[in-house]
């Protein structure tokens, strides 16, 4: 089994504070795996470091064999067309309709006929079950369905390598459970490697072939479902089971309550 | 959202509005003919002054336009402006003894070229130049020649001042040191024969 | 008094910063092959929301500022005696300052803001970032057509803008005051150069039109990612515009007349 993305000892930080200090993550070819961890650990950036959007400061990351970082303009935008992402809210074209939505990279990157254009089209929306959507603008969906059409927009190309930010977050159980199917039927169904970065703990763990997760900047624990469900680590246990104390504090840091109270007294 | 065809249109029809826009400021606005310029032959006729007269200053004769100033150029020898005229062909029996003088529209209007037909059986052809012209009248120098003259006469008859003409004098007595010299300047070189000339010309004008 | 200095330090860091940036972006833009078989149809689109959609207010703007030119015009020179010089007071006052002034500045609120927000938005909603991702350069395909389709707008509704000002002046000095018509045209012939004060003008608009755009695509392509980035930024959009327009016309004006 090969590797697709392998990220090796990646530092980065923003606005001086540290994101990642030291990660390492492999991404095995064909399977779902999933990055997990409380808001605000940089979930979403490590996808954008994966895409090129954003440079580590230290550390190497490679997407089927390319180090991503030291490719020109062309070269990446060329490996870009292995990849597709979802990103959280969508980011459908407002100006376009459903189906010039998913036509989109296809206009662009291909010199097919608009009839070929039409069929690719059409095939990807049965995928995802809205085909009968197609005239739609994107603010008359609702979210499930904006992410549909934001899937079938990202698989439009064919790409080897999908990566989803936060598919699940905010969505009603019913959209949930079809999310949850598409994400493993694609994978399958296409050949796919899928990421998934969230933190709906039980959803991502029932389709999850493997499992990241990462606190503080760093990995904390690593395995498949089953492995992690059965992993005594204090920190991991407080992230999958929600306990509101623990080893991450329910305060954010702050001086003694008492000498805080006074203080307001004196003055 | 309107189908690209019909935002091309659109931008066709904006692009046309403006050409046409630039057209009307071309040529109501401007009255730019120099692009088109009319069929016409070139005179040219000497000046010692030409005021404020510019390329494309109207050239008439009778107070109708018959071209336009082509060209200025400082002759290097004798310091006169060589105006070159550019005039219409329909005019083509213009006499060639004719002259040509610089006036005013109106009191403080544009400076133009008049001239004025004599009487030859020869007319003026691409390349004539005038022999007689009259330089444009500077209202300073005009107002010199007044004061200068007025100042001579209350000399002759200082007793009939009236209190009203008091003022003027003593403006003129008090610069009398100053307005000495330029005057004595201005005297020989415009000549009073000749400035005489076109006050004429301007109220024979002006009657038209 | 340490910390002010440092401020003011780190300020000018900041300031020249951005101006960095907005040069790079122009440059990126400006600087590279054109795609005309996709950029094209892209361009002529933003033409359209730019130039065409702002047409209404240009135009409206226009009639109205010649008939109070002339109306203001008329009743000063009249008290020279000198109502026939309306024509060549409007014509020049056009065409030279308020057809490119005012034209930017209308420019600068009704489509530079109106930039700003879409990019800016777009930006917001991640479409720019999923457009990176798909491999397509959100700097050809959305701002590029944006800049070059103000960078061609700006002068066309200069022009028209011009033209209507002075029918509006026609309207009022000769329909209105009574002047005559034809001393009306004629004067204004006499008077305005056509490359000294039409193509001048139209120079200026140029110019105006670039810088306009400029910032609008800069501001939006700039802003933070949420609603008070974004109304912050088209704020900043129209004020720096304005003043970058008012400021440029003293500049330009002073380079004509000098003759640089």
């Amino acid at each position: 089994m090969t590797n697709l993305v392998e990220i090796s000892n990646v530092h980065f930080q923003r606005n001086g504070r540290a994101i990642f200090d030291g990660v390492d993550i492999v991404i095995p070819a064909g399977k779902v795996t999933a990055i997990m961890g409380p808001s605000g650990t940089g979930k979403t950036t490590l996808l954008r470091l994966i895409g090129g959007q954003l440079r580590p400061d230290q550390g190497k990351i490679t997407v089927s064999g390319q180090n991503v970082h030291t490719l020109s303009r062309k070269l990446l935008f060329k490996l870009r067309k292995k990849m597709g992402m979802l990103f959280q809210s969508g980011g459908l074209f407002t100006h376009l309709n459903v189906f010039e939505n998913i036509a989109f990279p296809l206009r662009e990157h291909t010199k097919l006929s608009d009839d070929m254009i039409r069929s690719l089209v059409l095939i990807k929306l049965e995928m995802v079950g809205l085909r009968g959507a197609r005239d739609l603008m994107p603010s008359e969906l609702s979210g499930g369905m904006s992410r549909r059409v934001a899937l079938a927009r990202a698989i439009a190309l064919d790409p080897q390598l999908i990566m989803y930010d936060e598919p699940l977050s905010g969505q009603d159980p019913i959209s949930m459970g079809v999310l949850v199917k598409l994400i493993r039927t694609l994978n399958d169904a296409l050949g796919l490697t899928s990421v998934i970065v969230s933190h709906d703990v039980t959803e991502t763990l029932s389709i999850a072939d493997y499992v990241y997760v990462i606190a503080n900047g760093k990995v904390i624990g690593h395995g498949t479902p089953d492995a992690i469900d059965q992993n005594k680590a204090a920190q991991l246990r407080q992230f999958l089971d929600g306990l509101p104390d623990g080893p991450v504090p329910f305060h954010y840091p702050a001086k003694a309550f008492n000498q805080d109270l006074l203080e307001g007294i004196v003055t | 959202m309107l189908s690209q065809r019909t935002i091309e249109s659109f931008v066709g029809l904006f692009l046309l509005a403006a050409i046409m826009a630039l057209l009307l400021l071309a040529f109501k606005v401007s009255g730019l003919t120099s692009f088109f310029k009319p069929a016409g032959y070139d005179v040219s006729a000497s000046f010692d002054d030409i005021g404020q007269l510019k390329v494309r200053s109207p050239v008439k004769v009778g107070g109708v336009l018959v071209g336009e100033v082509s060209s200025i150029v400082l002759d290097p020898s004798t310091f006169k402006a060589v105006v070159t005229l550019h005039i219409n062909s329909r005019f083509n029996e213009i006499p060639d003894d004719s002259s040509a003088g610089i006036l005013t529209a109106g009191l403080l209007g544009d400076n133009y070229v008049a001239i004025t037909p004599m009487y030859s059986q020869t007319f003026l052809k691409n390349g004539s130049e005038f022999q007689e012209t009259h330089s444009a009248m500077i209202l300073e120098k005009l107002i010199g020649q007044l004061i200068y003259k007025l100042s001579n006469s209350s000399d002759k008859a200082t007793a009939s001042t009236s209190s009203t003409e008091k003022p003027a004098e003593n403006t003129t007595a008090s610069s009398e040191n100053k307005t000495e010299k330029p005057k004595a300047t201005i005297a020989p070189v415009s000549g009073t024969p000749k400035l005489e000339k076109p006050k004429t010309e301007v109220t024979l004008h002006e009657n038209n | 008094m340490m910390t002010h200095i440092t401020a003011l330090g780190r300020w000018g860091i900041d300031t020249l910063e951005q101006l960095g940036k907005a040069g790079l972006l122009l440059f990126r833009v400006i600087f590279r092959v054109p795609n005309v078989k996709k950029g094209l149809p892209l361009t002529l689109q933003q033409v359209y929301a730019e130039g065409v959609l702002s047409l209404l207010i240009i135009v409206v703007s226009g009639l109205f500022i010649g008939m109070v030119v002339a109306l203001q015009g008329y009743h000063t020179l009249a008290k020279f005696g000198a109502a026939q010089q309306l024509g060549p007071l409007v014509a020049l006052s056009v065409t030279r300052e308020l057809g490119p002034v005012v034209t930017a500045l209308l420019f600068a609120g009704r489509a530079g803001s109106a930039v700003t927000a879409e990019i800016g938005l777009m930006k917001a909603t991640e479409q720019l970032s999923s457009m990176e991702m798909m491999a397509v350069d959100p700097l050809q395909r959305v701002i590029s057509p944006r800049l070059w389709g103000g960078f061609f707008s700006m002068p066309l509704l200069t022009m028209i803008f011009n033209t209507v000002a002075i029918y509006g002046a026609y309207l009022v000095g000769v329909k209105w005051l009574g002047l005559d018509a034809g001393a009306f045209w004629s004067n204004m012939q006499t008077s305005v150069d056509f490359h000294a004060d039409v193509i001048n003008g139209i120079l200026k608009s140029i110019v105006f039109g670039l810088v306009v755009i400029w910032i609008a695509v800069f501001q939006g392509y700039e802003a933070t990612p949420t609603s008070a980035g974004i109304a912050g930024a088209t704020t900043r959009s129209v004020v720096y515009s304005s003043l970058a327009i008012l400021g440029l016309d003293f500049v330009l004006t002073a380079m004509m007349i000098g003759g640089w």
